[in-house]
């Protein structure tokens, strides 16, 4: 009975300013203003879906499936050395990992401006080292770059905590029944370490189809993703119909493509990563 | 021996890739030359005119003051919301559990723009309030989850024994349950601390009325080219965290070995 008073002051909270919000994008999404009220309307939902739209929704799935897939061929070979590793180094070089989000990402992004410029340092270790420059800012490349940037240590962290926690024995077994170290990792290591590929998986897709920051600052102004489509609904034209109905359709996507990878992931209570 | 030497090569590129926008924005903190990209000498011009722009120290009073209240309030709320949720069974437990995930797996934007709706329909004007309110929303999971772990470790037979002993419920919880679920509590208040000052996307969506903080100062120069007084403020809060890390590791390296976090 106390307990439950004790809940009280959170569940009230959280029904104003958790579901609330989201009861009033789909009450925007689906009304439409004329003549001083608000009538029902599937016109904003149907706009999602005509081509122009169609082509950011897809660009924006194609970068952030890029970018998911390049952080998991990047960082689970970090990860694995991680693992591999003696422990004093590894608790440093696991910490150094994450470091990096202690900057502020915004700025960590912005100077990749001046990484990337004809004359930045790229291209000045590129030269030197007698390969071709790169000329990548302002275009997809660059959009991914800064995701797989940003996004990386989502990627290595849950990796390694599985592969961490992989009982030992099972890899001599395999070794000493005469698996070549290739089998081993095929047939042992990597079968059990799905679960934290998974969860790399929702934590870099999430973020990189939903965001507006990394788009606007590599891609140049003109350059616009489903993110940058609702920021521009809700901050410049003031289109908050259309906003709406494009963010109902961004949590659908998301409650999909999560909800079926949690749920073969068969997701436990309390786990942050 | 060659697996071991590929091994640190790749290590290192990673590396150098994480870290070299970093040692680029802490470089040209200390470049005189305005303009990014162009090295005209080493000053420390811009560390002393940092204290003196009303802008950026405004943004950075912003920042803190809204990490310290929101994580304070997210922390109490959150250990209160974890003590409730321990004690539930069954169906009742299933949806509140859900509930508590979800600030966590609503995307940032969604969750920025739905509270900004929010707030016009409630008529809280667009401000420090509003941007206050939308922080504790977010931070709130962060606190949960570090602290039920914790009350799942106490032995339930505790706060019996209290009440026994002829506690009042209130007296049993402050004098008994949060004495041992105090490092969650450390742990979520943290979380919560460190979401709030990095947070960009909700601020820039709930905040209004000339209020801001260091994300949206950023954010918005840049547009214009980024002031070098910037990467001195962020130069400073990078080897601030680095400094915390290191007593933090160094406490904990006293306690005991391979905390969570």
């Amino acid at each position: 009975m106390k307990k439950r008073l004790i809940n009280g002051p959170y569940l009230a909270w959280m029904l104003l300013f958790a579901i609330a919000p989201l009861f009033l994008v789909v009450w925007y999404a689906l009304t439409a203003e004329s003549g001083g009220e608000r009538n029902f309307t599937f016109a904003h939902l149907l706009r999602v879906f005509e081509p122009i739209y169609l082509r950011v929704i897809w660009r924006s799935l194609r970068l952030a499936l890029l970018s998911t897939l390049l952080c998991f061929l990047i960082g689970y070979p970090v990860a694995l050395i991680l693992t591999s590793r003696p422990f004093r180094p590894r608790a440093i070089l696991v910490v150094l990992v994450v470091l990096p989000m202690w900057m502020n990402f915004l700025a960590r992004t912005y100077a990749w401006l001046t990484l990337l410029e004809k004359n930045g340092l790229i291209n000045a270790i590129l030269s030197f080292l007698r390969l071709p420059p790169v000329d990548i800012l302002y275009t997809d490349a660059a959009v991914v770059l800064g995701m797989v940037y940003n996004f990386l240590p989502f990627m290595v962290l849950p990796i390694y905590s599985v592969l961490f926690k992989i009982d030992r024995t099972l890899i001599e077994a395999a070794e000493d029944l005469g698996a070549t170290p290739l089998t081993t990792f095929r047939r042992v290591i990597f079968p059990q370490s799905l679960a934290g590929v998974l969860s790399g998986v929702v934590m870099v897709f999430m973020p990189a189809v939903t965001t507006f920051v990394i788009s606007r600052l590599l891609g140049g102004g003109q350059y616009t993703l489903i993110g940058n489509l609702i920021e521009q609904q809700f901050l410049t034209t003031y289109d908050w119909g259309f906003g709406s109905a494009l963010s109902l359709f961004l949590m659908a996507l998301l409650i999909v493509t999560g909800g079926i990878l949690m749920r073969s992931r068969g997701d436990e209570e309390g786990g942050l990563w | 021996m060659v697996r071991r030497w590929l091994s640190r090569l790749y290590l290192s590129l990673v590396f150098f890739f994480l870290y070299a926008p970093i040692a680029v924005l802490m470089v040209f903190s200390f470049n005189s030359a305005r303009s990014r990209g162009v090295w005209g000498g080493f000053t420390l011009d811009w560390y002393a005119q940092l204290f003196h722009d009303r802008q950026i120290m405004a943004a950075l009073y912003y920042t803190i003051l809204c990490a310290v209240i929101s994580s304070v309030l997210a922390t109490v709320l959150g250990t209160t919301a974890a003590i409730g949720l321990s004690g539930m069974r069954g169906l009742p437990r299933l949806l509140v559990s859900n509930l508590v995930y979800l600030p966590m797996i609503n995307p940032d934007i969604v969750m920025g723009l739905s509270l900004m709706l929010l707030f016009i329909s409630i008529k809280i004007p667009l401000g420090f309030v509003s941007m206050l309110l939308a922080h504790i929303t977010f931070s709130l999971p962060f606190v949960i989850f570090s602290v039920l772990p914790k009350l799942k470790q106490t032995q339930a037979d505790l706060y019996d024994a209290a009440l026994d002993l002829g506690a009042r419920p209130l007296a049993a919880y402050i004098r008994v349950i949060i004495p041992q679920i105090m490092p969650g509590i450390v742990t979520g208040f943290l979380l919560a601390f460190t979401m709030s000052i990095d947070d960009f996307v909700v601020s820039f969506f709930t905040t209004g009325n000339g209020v801001t903080n260091v994300a949206i100062t950023i954010y918005s120069m840049a547009r214009r080219g980024m002031n070098p007084k910037i990467n001195a403020l962020l130069t400073i809060m990078f080897a601030g965290v680095i400094v915390l890390l290191f007593i933090a590791n160094r406490r904990m390296a006293y306690s005991k070995p391979g905390g969570k976090n």
